[in-house]
């Protein structure tokens, strides 16, 4: 594939994640790992534990088993559970399955909070906006023009959120997760809901993003054209444990994947 | 007010003497990532010097053609200025077009330079490469995505610009020398015609031509430097070229460049142009953009819009005019315009408007008073490609819905037997490039240019295009007919859908009518009036009436005309099917096929001209699905009133 950075790396490694519920075992001894600039795929039937292992990613869960390797800044973090602070902090940044915006909010003030973690003023500071505060907002101002940009949203700018079709407010979450300049993006079902061309549109961004800012995407998808077609590597869950991993040609001719997603006569 | 360009006959020229005159004021603004970027004179004027030197050091020579793929971005005017400079020639491309219909000019005028606004216009250039060997150098101005082309013509304008700055610092004469050899003769630009008829045809314009329209059209208006427009069309179509390049070059006004084509709405409020163009179909969305948001507005606000809404179909139109209005009305005007016109001028962006143009198809009378009600002074104006655009213009307190206006000064009009309108005006274009017969077709000898376009002068002198030539027959009693301006008048009706009349070599004129159906159904649901489809409501008597109300005002209208007074239609009918494409009698854009429809309807015809009042129909129809059926109706005929001439003049 021609693009810009190439794939590197190890860049997040996955090892021995165990999650349960009470007695529902959401994850099973899961492990697997995200190489730099990659477009790493999470699929699996319903149920199978893929936005745990999202959730589990940047802190939401915590795991009661397992270890998290995440290279940042050059330098190795261990984790037994990530906490969500943290993980932001650390250049991870995600979208959400259901939206998870503003309603009430433009689609502008709702892209500058994807840059809360790098504000470094005060809140009094802010309050009066002077000085500081307002240099710093010009700045951070900027950098969110350049996503909306890019993103091509300029026309929905002051729009309240909540006032615009689903399509639209999907790019606004990924336009929110691109503004706090993430090393590590986690999509949640970026396409549900979608039709079409919203998907086409929404793969063409994902790629985009991938290639231009060299951004490292974890996706979870349900559409397998769309994931066959956008990811590197593919991981393949099925009632908490990886039962597949490998480029989307070897997953599609892995038998236990075909068993898992068209069932099996036991 | 007149404005001085000195002995300035080229566009380079005119932009050096904007840069020394009025170099601080704003030249072109860009809305980019959320902010207004202003170039000024001074600066537009160094970025055009710069780039014009790059084009040299690339090998770019005198009569050399560049194409421009791209919106309206200022880089796309700089370039078309560098070219000017070396006294190239530029040639504006739409940048929506696809990649084969960009094939041909490029062929044709062996273009070998081409600057693209961005990856998606490189894409389309690099995929007609293999047709089109005289391209060698591309420059694209909007680097994103570009990353990893590798082919050997690309180069990025920043690339080109930084040559050019290098080069101008070693010879800074250079530029000047070559400015100054152009002369206003020299070919400024050469804009391709659609073509929705065999190949386009390349017009060549001169400096001459378009500097000399725009500045006429420029003092008739009183244009200046501290004008806006707000450049939102195609900058291939030559109307958007004059409004945001020969104008501003010339009275040096400055022009906006929005954010992006959805945008506009937003950037025109932003801006609040104060010189503005539109064709119908955008003033139309507009309305009914105002309509849709009025319906879903408070009851209050609701009954405010729609009593102002009166006051101003009233007396709108007359007080921007300047004609005389009872002091009453004035005072209600006033209110309104507190209320509701002023708020509704600043939803559309034309708080500021001075003058506003629309043209490029004929525009509903109804749709043409509303703007002009809420006092925007929206004005017609008839020109084309080939005329360099001001051929007529409403002169202020003169505007009428159906004319557009009397020739700006320096234009001559005069009509051939067949009624085409011929024009010689300092503006006419060149040639056609390399297309000697199309040129002598369109030119004659006398230099009078054959429009196509049949019209007359009405009794102010103001000019009325009525059809193409072609579609223009005649009456029996040499009466003129021109199907297409009936049609129209008619479909201006919003109960009327289609209409084909029929006169040409008859004694007089009929008409078939289709109605709208969800138009009359709502009419007929508000009147109790129980109906099952479309056949049945064609043969109500009250849908007849409706119908004969309609064609009544359209004579009521002609009857003022002299030339075609006697082209009112007498009688009509209601089609019993709704015309359709899918039977051949309209064309895929929804145009009637006249000749077709009065071959295929031969018997309601005869019956229409034979005095019968009904006419029994049978025919059969295709289904969407390929199926056919056969229809049977009983159709009625019916008069129409006609007006006599002097009828009309007591009734106005």
């Amino acid at each position: 594939m021609n693009r810009a950075q190439q794939i590197g790396d190890k860049i997040l490694s996955v090892e021995g994640v165990s999650l349960a519920f009470g007695g529902v075992k959401a994850l099973q001894e899961v492990s697997f790992d995200v190489r730099e600039h990659e477009i790493r795929a999470i699929i699996g039937p319903n149920g199978a534990g893929k936005s745990s292992m999202l959730n589990v990613l940047n802190g939401v869960y915590h795991p009661q088993q397992g270890t998290i390797k995440l290279r940042a800044n050059g330098a190795w973090k261990e984790f037994h559970d990530m906490d969500s602070h943290e993980a932001a902090s650390l250049g991870i940044a995600r979208t959400f399955q259901n939206i998870a915006l503003f309603k009430g909010m433009t689609v502008l003030d709702n892209v500058m909070t994807g840059r809360n973690l790098k504000m470094r003023c005060s809140f009094l500071e802010q309050a009066i906006w002077v000085g500081r505060a307002r240099r710093e907002e010009l700045e951070h101002r900027r950098a969110v023009e350049e996503v909306i940009d890019f993103l091509e949203i300029q026309h929905i700018r002051k729009t309240p959120v909540g006032k615009l079709p689903y399509g639209l407010q999907k790019r606004v979450e990924l336009a929110r997760a691109l503004a706090a300049e993430p090393t590590l993006l986690l999509l949640d079902e970026p396409m549900s809901g979608m039709n079409l061309e919203e998907k086409q549109d929404m793969c063409r961004f994902v790629l985009d993003v991938n290639d231009h800012y060299g951004t490292t995407v974890v996706l979870i998808e349900h559409d397998m054209g769309v994931v066959m077609d956008i990811s590197d590597r593919v991981v393949v869950l099925d009632y908490g444990r990886k039962i597949g991993d490998g480029t989307p040609e070897e997953v599609r001719a892995n038998q236990a994947v075909i068993d898992a997603y068209l069932g099996v006569a036991h | 007010m007149s404005i001085d360009i000195g002995t300035c006959d080229t566009f380079p020229k005119l932009l050096v003497h904007h840069a020394r005159v009025r170099g601080a004021l704003p030249a072109i603004r860009e809305k980019d990532l959320g902010i207004w970027q202003t170039w000024t004179w001074q600066q537009f004027a160094d970025e055009v010097r710069a780039l014009a030197c790059g084009l040299a050091a690339q090998g770019f020579k005198r009569g050399d053609h560049l194409a421009l793929v791209g919106d309206n971005r200022p880089r796309i005017y700089a370039a078309m200025c560098a070219a000017q400079c070396l006294g190239g020639i530029p040639v504006p491309m739409y940048q929506d077009a696809a990649a084969a219909e960009m094939a041909f000019p490029i062929q044709n005028a062996e273009i070998a330079y081409a600057v693209a606004e961005d990856q998606e216009q490189v894409d389309k250039l690099l995929e007609i490469l293999p047709q089109c060997p005289t391209l060698k150098h591309i420059y694209y101005d909007e680097p994103r995505g570009m990353r990893h082309y590798a082919q050997a013509q690309l180069a990025s304008y920043d690339t080109l610009l930084e040559l050019g700055r290098e080069t101008r610092a070693r010879d800074p004469e250079f530029l000047e020398v070559e400015i100054a050899k152009g002369s206003g003769g020299d070919t400024a630009a050469m804009f391709f015609t659609s073509g929705t008829t065999g190949t386009p045809k390349g017009v060549v314009l001169t400096h001459h031509a378009l500097i000399d329209r725009a500045k006429v059209a420029a003092d008739l208006e009183g244009l200046g430097e501290r004008d806006v427009v707000l450049a939102y069309l195609p900058p291939a179509w030559i109307g958007q070229n004059v409004f945001s390049y020969a104008q501003p070059f010339v009275t040096g006004y400055c022009i906006c460049c929005p954010e992006s084509a959805e945008t506009v709405m937003t950037d025109m409020r932003e801006i609040g142009p104060t010189y503005y163009f539109a064709p119908p179909r955008v003033l139309e969305a507009l309305l009914t953009q105002v309509s849709i948001r009025m319906e879903d507005a408070s009851s209050l606000k609701r009954r405010l819009y729609k009593a102002f809404m009166g006051i101003a179909q009233r007396v709108g139109g007359a007080l921007l005019d300047g004609k005389p209005v009872g002091i009453a009305d004035r005072l209600l005007y006033r209110l309104g315009d507190l209320l509701v016109y002023g708020p509704l001028r600043n939803v559309l962006g034309m708080s500021r408007v001075r003058v506003a143009y629309t043209a490029g198809e004929a525009i509903g009378p109804d749709l043409f008073r509303f703007y002009r009600s809420i006092g925007i002074n929206l004005k017609q104006l008839y020109g084309s490609t080939e005329t360099s655009v001001f051929v007529c213009i409403q002169p202020d307190g003169q505007v009428k819905a159906d004319t557009v206006g009397p020739a700006v000064p320096g234009v001559e009009l005069k009509f051939t037997p067949q009624r085409e309108l011929l024009i010689r005006s300092p503006g006419l274009f060149k040639e056609y490039y390399k297309n000697a017969q199309a040129t002598a077709e369109a030119k004659d000898h006398e230099g009078w240019f054959h429009t196509g376009d049949a019209g007359y002068f009405d009794p102010d002198g103001h000019l009325k295009i009525i059809d193409r030539v072609k579609d223009v027959g005649k009456l029996v009693d040499g009466t003129l007919f021109a199907p297409k301006y009936l049609e129209n008048k008619l479909k201006f009706f919003s109960y009327i859908k289609e209409a084909v009349a029929f006169g040409d070599g008859r004694d007089q004129v009929c008409a078939f009518i289709n109605f709208d159906f969800e138009a009359v159904a709502n009419w007929a649901e508000k009147r109790g009036i129980a109906y099952t489809g479309y056949t049945d409501l064609a043969s109500r008597e009250a849908v007849l009436s409706l119908v004969r109300e309609c064609i009544e005002r359209v004579n009521a209208d002609l009857a003022e005309e002299p030339e075609i007074a006697n082209s009112q239609i007498r009688r009509f009918l209601i089609l019993h099917k709704e015309l359709d494409a899918d039977d051949g009698e309209l064309t895929r854009t929804r145009k009637v096929r006249r000749a077709f429809i009065a071959d295929r309807y031969r018997a309601l015809l005869d019956a229409l001209y034979g005095g019968k009042d009904s006419v029994h129909v049978e025919m059969q129809v295709k289904y969407e699905d390929g199926r056919t059926g056969m229809v049977a109706a009983d159709l009625a005929i019916r008069d129409a009133k006609v007006y006599s001439p002097d009828a009309a003049k007591r009734a106005a």
